[in-house]
């Protein structure tokens, strides 16, 4: 265990590393950025513009601005060039926002999943499995901003049921529930989609395994079977699939959901920083999203080495 | 007399596929008393599986039909309701299965899997249903039996996992012990040891043993009544000595004919039954050997009747058409019994 947490992060660190060259890399090829003339505003002279370049050391080579952005970022001293504010702070700020739309939503979707694959699988070629995979097809299907948009139009504008749009913190949790329960729903329809199909094709494998008949012929009940042996094998491709998509999501993939309802998270926060170009919250962000890929990476790895002991932890 | 154990009456399982209907097995009629041991025996698709399973229900799906009866001490089987086998399985009828490393969970220790089979019909607390499991696997001849209790499936070797799957099927002294090939996964050293195994516990125990194999090395050890199938159907059963010396049907010789034997000169080849068993979706019509026997006749169209043809045996039962004296004389090939592709009578 120990020699695994040891590699994982040894590859951790090698990852942040790749991912930060890379996206820094990418703006020194753009051909018409220049953060100098941002930070110096819209009307300014050469003059000011070469000033501002000397100033924040754009006028360095590549790799000594690098060195220097990257020191930046980890003392929590890094600032954006749009707005002047502390990137780390923005960040701190904006985070709960993603985790409150992120983790519920996740639980949601997780759970529903189980749920619709199971019944699915259970009443296979029959209505209700029928029904189960229609309504994946569509929540796969429609894209992001386009059922986000619907679920405004219908359950705030029409019904009034939910709050237009908006986020409210969490020391008043009714109203925080509130105002997610559409964000959840938006996020959550996709991958209850997919998960579900995933799941249902999972169990219909394992149902004909050799150990399935194995534990019928001991004289289990159905629901024994389905659960002790059945459905905790069924189980490793959606796990795989949630590490990496909660790890997303949390660095910034919710962006659409986050935009059309106005929540200030992580995503709206990096959609508004690479309209403007604004290195640094990219910078960040993308280390962000790269350091939980990697987190939960080994999280379900670790999930997976628990639910099956044939698999060993390596790094 | 031993009590009767089964009753299997004109078995017979249907299965529906997109192909059309596969009957897997074809009006078996068998018995089984205590302390006996029955050997089914035939070709990889023969039905032997599917019956036994059957009597398990554990061939119940929405496209198996189902005719016949089978009764265990006079208790209908193939249409009992799903939570009366639940009781009957594990408890009154345990399998021991082909493969076991397959057959066994992965994911759960053995111990626990013995435990989960106690407890799912005795209401007994978990440490005293696992001092029973390493008891079965202390008998059953596993070492350290507590501590090998905690181990996987995959952390045992093949012999060994055999005898867990072994301890499992006897956890709850079951009546009829159904052994579906059980050594066919091992090596033959493994065979020999898992074999004496079985024989030691039918021994001990009163149980009824149906043993499912193609092998009839083994029948010749353990069995004391044979039942030979081809394509879903019984084509001879008899006592050990009438199959192994007074076969009656021509697919008995083919399969006597290709066992190697230490006792005998090695005949110039070993001897295989010609062509292959034929498509259950569209089988022969009249007796299922025909397109392969050499010894086959106008007749032979008409499926034959499951009836005693040699005097003074009424428990010998063959199908086949040819006259008892004709069969003696025409089995014998290269001084043994089997079925030569010669000249057709």
């Amino acid at each position: 265990m120990a020699r695994f947490i040891v590699r994982r992060s040894l590859s951790a660190i090698a990852l942040l590393f790749a991912v930060s060259v890379v996206v820094f890399g990418i703006f020194e090829v753009i051909p018409s950025y220049n953060p100098a003339r941002a930070i110096a505003g819209r009307n300014a002279n050469p003059a000011t513009v070469q000033e501002v370049s000397h100033k924040f050391g754009f006028d360095k080579p590549v790799y000594i601005q690098y060195a220097n952005t990257m020191k930046l970022i980890f003392t929590g001293q890094v600032i954006d060039y749009q707005d002047d504010l502390n990137v780390v702070d923005q960040f701190a700020h904006k985070f709960p926002v993603t985790l409150s739309l992120v983790i519920p939503a996740a639980l949601l979707w997780f759970g529903l999943a189980v749920v619709f694959g199971s019944i699915s699988a259970l009443r296979a070629g029959k209505f209700a499995d029928r029904a189960v995979m229609v309504g994946a097809i569509l929540g796969v299907s429609v894209p992001v901003f386009l059922l986000a948009a619907l679920l405004l139009y219908v359950f705030a504008f029409k019904l009034s049921w939910f709050p237009n749009t908006g986020y409210s913190g969490l020391s008043n949790p009714t109203q925080w529930a509130y105002h997610l329960i559409l964000p959840w729903i938006a996020i959550a329809a996709l991958s209850i989609g997919f998960y579900s199909r995933v799941l249902r094709s999972s169990i219909l494998d394992m149902s004909t395994q050799d150990f399935v008949r194995t534990a019928r012929a001991k004289g289990l009940s159905g629901g024994q079977v389905f659960r002790r042996h059945i459905l905790r094998n069924s189980m490793m491709p959606i796990i795989t699939m949630f590490g990496l998509d909660f790890a997303l999501l949390l660095g910034g993939a919710a962006l659409v959901t986050e935009t059309v309802f106005n929540l200030p998270g992580i995503g709206q926060y990096e959609a508004q920083a690479i309209g403007n170009l604004d290195v640094p919250p990219i910078l960040v962000g993308a280390m962000f999203t790269a350091f939980f890929v990697v987190l939960f990476g080994a999280f379900s790895d670790i999930l997976y080495a628990l639910l099956d002991p044939r698999i060993r932890l390596t790094g | 007399m031993a009590e009767r154990l089964l009753d299997v009456e004109s078995l017979k399982v249907t299965f529906a596929t997109e192909d059309g209907l596969v009957h897997a097995v074809d009006d078996v009629s068998f018995t089984l008393d205590r302390g006996e041991v029955l050997a089914l025996v035939g070709e990889s698709g023969s039905g032997k599986s599917v019956t036994v399973m059957t009597l398990m229900g554990l061939t119940r799906s929405p496209n198996a039909r189902f005719e016949g009866s089978a009764r265990l001490r006079g208790e209908e089987l193939v249409t009992a309701p799903d939570e009366k086998l639940e009781k009957i399985r594990g408890r009154e009828i345990a399998m021991i299965f082909q493969d076991p490393i397959s057959s066994l969970s992965p994911v759960m220790r053995v111990g626990d899997q013995i435990v989960e089979q106690i407890r799912a019909h005795e209401k007994v607390s978990k440490a005293e249903a696992m001092d029973r499991a390493v008891n079965l696997m202390e008998r059953v001849g596993i070492p350290r039996a507590r501590d090998r209790a905690r181990s996987y499936p995959h952390e045992f070797s093949g012999g060994m996992r055999q005898r867990v799957m072994i301890a499992l099927a006897l956890s709850l002294s079951p009546s009829v012990l159904i052994a579906d090939e059980p050594t066919t996964a091992l090596d033959v050293t493994i065979q020999a040891q898992i074999l004496q195994e079985i024989k030691d516990l039918r021994e001990q125990s009163d149980s009824g043993v149906i043993f499912v194999t193609h092998d009839l090395g083994v029948v010749a050890d353990v069995a004391d009544r044979v039942l030979v199938m081809y394509a879903g159907r019984v084509v001879e059963q008899g006592t050990l000595d009438e199959i192994f010396y007074d076969p009656q049907h021509p697919y008995t010789w083919g399969l006597l004919g290709s066992v190697t034997r230490m006792d005998r000169n090695p005949p110039h080849r070993l001897p295989a039954i010609p062509g292959l068993p034929p498509s259950l979706l569209n089988a022969p019509v009249g007796c299922h050997f025909r397109p392969r026997c050499p010894r086959a006749f106008d007749r032979c169209t008409e499926v034959p009747l499951l009836e005693s043809r040699v005097e003074g045996t009424p428990e010998h039962v063959d199908r086949c058409w040819l006259e008892v004296s004709e069969k003696r004389r025409r089995r014998e090939v290269e001084g043994r019994i089997g079925l030569a592709a010669g000249t057709v009578a």
